[in-house]
């Protein structure tokens, strides 16, 4: 027998990007809102930065794979029939844990696909729609960048850009040599103290979590002022399965705690918002006699059109020392290519993100097992060719949906709570493959007009499965998507989904500040509709 | 067990005079770099308590193999017939050999004297961070010119 907790109002499934955001947001409610998170509150003093093995226990404790990383409050991720692994991270703030902080947002023709370029579907929504909400995000999360860039619409400035560095510079005037778009990128990053948080101080690891503070991880920007708002956040819960009564409503939810006790949360309303991946997963394991598969699945969309964006990393080796990897990730972006153009071969695009460089044991990594750093005598003179002097991109191409990239629930791998876990079946596009090999080709014209002598290749990047997208679709036509266009299941009207999982199309940009205004838009429809939510 | 108990009996005194010349054969030291052998005992130390799961089981019986390839101990061979021995390793131990190469590379490069050799401060990166110019922002300046050339819907 399940012990039965006090009722709520909201239950929020995942304390990520879109859980915190969604939840600060109906704060103002006055509502009764329990987030339900399976991790723990991470230790800033405790992150890899803050010790001299910071590079090893960024693939080990901290690995971006969960699979590797292998922590109780993670679930493991049949993954064998994909080219790209996921990654993710499991605890309160999700994956902006370990996030790179890269803050695109959407062009207004990323939420016209279809009526542009006659590929996948158009979005219920537009970008004005969004834009108050990308304003808000950005004003909870804290962005640095700079006004003008000719890529996009004006938007919000709030703090100046992440340095260019020797790196910026470098690439900065290769791409003014060939005439091509660049832009300091927009980073989720506090170049400057920002409520509360400390700048930037570029300790080079914020793909292992930022001690200082400075990166916009939603464990320090949204939750505190949520918690503070009243807000309950219950950690090492977690969700098996909603229920649901003979009217279609959804009854609260079964999770497990830290004890591995079994428990029902009452709730009049569901939200998910579990990522790409997690969310499908709870919903295809909500099964009953009256939806034998899965809870808002009656047309059998939960888990298909699974999108990732497919990644290349092309990297450069120089003459001269740059920037090694000091400063945070970000540097600057290219969208010379980011709009279709059938002449290439392929429809819609992709960004460059050029990165800094590499940590001295990642450099010894790539030069050895690249062949370029050989073993006996010749091994410093070669590893010091390499060392301090690379650096590069990676492209980002927009991954189309496509039904048959799904996410379902594994026949025999379940969690540390027994609770069946999910498998990927992903197979890279013919239009994705192009569009990666041009991306490959053009990057390697921008890296040689830079000054760079070697190059190194890796497409698909095998390990970058960190968007997570498409999974519970919205849309305003129940036979084509999971959601509705404000983010309510079409089969069961108090259940609501906000995370990445809602996306029609990945546009070839990162996700997470997109998440964030969409979390706060379905909870703001939510605030609007109180009195006829059920409706 | 513990990983590290397992490294460390694993590694007697004898076998572990193999893996010293095995890692100074990869990494000698250099005079003209100040650079340490990755024989130095900071460095085997670090390797072997480094090790886990069956690392320590399969790097062992590679430098078993080792020994048994010719009349003496590995050890106990001059330079070049070492360095024979180690091309001959690297056609037919890819998996062990790659195995003790990601383990040997990480502590190599973390090792004090070595990052000094590289003019690398010695420590973790917080809380003294690092810094990072600004940049010349009037390198901007062609873009800026650009007429906006995202798409209108
Ligand atoms: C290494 C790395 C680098 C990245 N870099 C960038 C970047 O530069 N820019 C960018 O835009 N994005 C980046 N991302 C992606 C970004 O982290 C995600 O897009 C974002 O966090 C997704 O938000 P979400 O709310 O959809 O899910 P998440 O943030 O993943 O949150 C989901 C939460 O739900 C919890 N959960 C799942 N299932 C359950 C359950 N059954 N019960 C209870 N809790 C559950 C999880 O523990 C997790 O905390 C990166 C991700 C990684 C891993
Ligand atoms: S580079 Fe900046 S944002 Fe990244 S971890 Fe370091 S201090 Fe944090």
């Amino acid at each position: 027998m399940n012990k039965q907790e006090e009722r709520v109002d909201v239950v929020i499934i995942g304390s990520g990007a879109s859980g915190a955001a969604a939840a600060w947001s109906l704060a103002e409610t006055r509502m009764k809102i329990l987030c339900l998170e399976q991790g723990e509150w991470t230790k800033p003093h405790e992150y890899p930065s803050t010790t001299r093995d910071w590079e090893a226990r960024h693939s080990t404790e901290f690995s971006i794979s969960p699979n590797r990383r292998a922590r109780e409050t993670d679930y493991p991720i049949n993954e064998l029939n994909s080219p790209i692994a996921v990654a993710n991270f499991n605890g309160v703030g999700g994956g902006t844990i370990l996030y790179n902080a890269h803050f695109p947002r959407f062009h207004p023709s990323d939420f016209r696909v279809r009526t542009l370029d006659g590929v996948a579907d158009d979005w219920p929504i537009d970008y004005e729609t969004l834009e108050p909400y990308y304003d808000e995000n950005d004003r909870m999360m804290g962005v640095s960048g700079l006004a003008g860039d000719p890529a996009y619409p004006p938007k919000l400035e709030l703090m100046k850009p992440v340095p260019l560095g020797k790196t910026g510079q470098t690439l900065g005037r290769g791409f003014n040599e060939l005439g091509w778009h660049w832009w300091p990128s927009d980073a989720a990053i506090a170049t400057e103290p920002y409520d509360g948080r400390a700048e930037c101080i570029n300790l080079s690891a914020c793909t292992s979590g930022c001690a200082q503070g400075a990166k916009a991880s939603t464990d320090i920007t949204y939750w505190p002022h949520a918690i503070r708002a009243g807000v309950e956040l219950r950690t090492r819960a977690r969700v098996s399965r909603i229920l649901v009564d003979e009217n279609d409503m959804a009854t609260g939810v079964v999770y497990f705690d830290e004890d591995g006790v079994e428990r029902f949360q009452p709730a009049e309303v569901v939200m998910l918002a579990c990522n790409g991946v997690g969310t499908p997963r709870v919903l295809l394991n909500s099964t009953s006699n009256r939806f034998p598969d899965g809870l808002a699945n009656r047309n059998g969309l939960v888990g298909r059109n699974l999108m990732f964006h497919p990644y290349a990393s092309i990297q450069g080796i120089f003459d001269r020392p740059l920037d090694g990897p000091h400063g945070p990730g970000v540097c600057i972006w290219s969208q010379e290519f980011y709009e279709t153009d059938l002449s290439r071969g392929y429809v819609r695009g992709f960004t460059y993100e050029i990165n800094r460089g590499r940590g001295p044991v990642s450099t010894a990594y790539t030069g050895v097992f690249s062949g370029r750093i050989p073993w006996g005598e010749d091994h410093h003179q070669h590893y010091r060719r390499m060392v301090q002097r690379m650096t590069g991109m990676v492209a980002i191409c927009e991954d189309l949906p496509e039904e048959t990239n799904t996410v379902t629930i594994d026949d025999e791998l379940v969690d540390s709570d027994g609770i069946p876990c999910p498998k990927i079946d992903y197979t890279l596009s013919e239009n994705s493959r192009k569009m990666l090999d041009f991306s490959v080709n053009r990057a390697t014209e921008i890296l040689k007009t830079a000054g760079a002598y070697d190059i190194l290749t890796e497409s698909p990047i095998a390990g970058g499965g960190w968007h997570l997208m498409g999974t519970a679709r919205m849309g305003t036509d129940p036979e084509r998507s999971v959601v509705n266009e404000w983010g309510r299941s079409h089969d069961i009207k108090n259940l609501f989904v906000v995370d990445g999982s809602l996306f029609v199309t990945s546009a070839g940009v990162n996700p997470t500040r997109t998440i964030g205004a969409l979390a706060l838009y379905v909870a703001d429809s939510m605030k609007k509709r109180l009195a006829t939510l059920f409706d | 067990m513990n990983d590290k108990v397992i490294a460390s009996e694993t590694f007697d005194s004898q076998l572990r005079r193999t893996l010293v010349a095995l890692l100074d054969t990869m990494i000698p030291a250099n005079e003209e770099f100040n650079a340490p052998s990755a024989g130095i005992d900071d460095i085997v130390n670090d390797v072997i308590q480094s090790m886990s799961h069956d690392a320590p089981l399969i790097v062992g019986e590679m430098l078993a193999r080792l020994n048994e390839q010719s009349s003496a101990r590995f050890e106990e061979l001059d330079e070049a017939a070492r360095w024979d021995l180690f091309s001959e390793l690297q056609r037919t131990e890819g998996h062990a050999l790659r195995t003790l190469s990601g383990v040997l590379l990480q502590c190599y490069y973390r090792n004090d004297q070595v990052l000094e050799s590289l003019g690398m401060e010695a420590r973790s990166p917080f809380p003294l961070g690092n810094a990072v110019e600004q940049g010349d922002w009037s390198l901007l300046d062609p873009v800026r010119t650009r007429e906006p050339f995202y798409r209108e819907v």
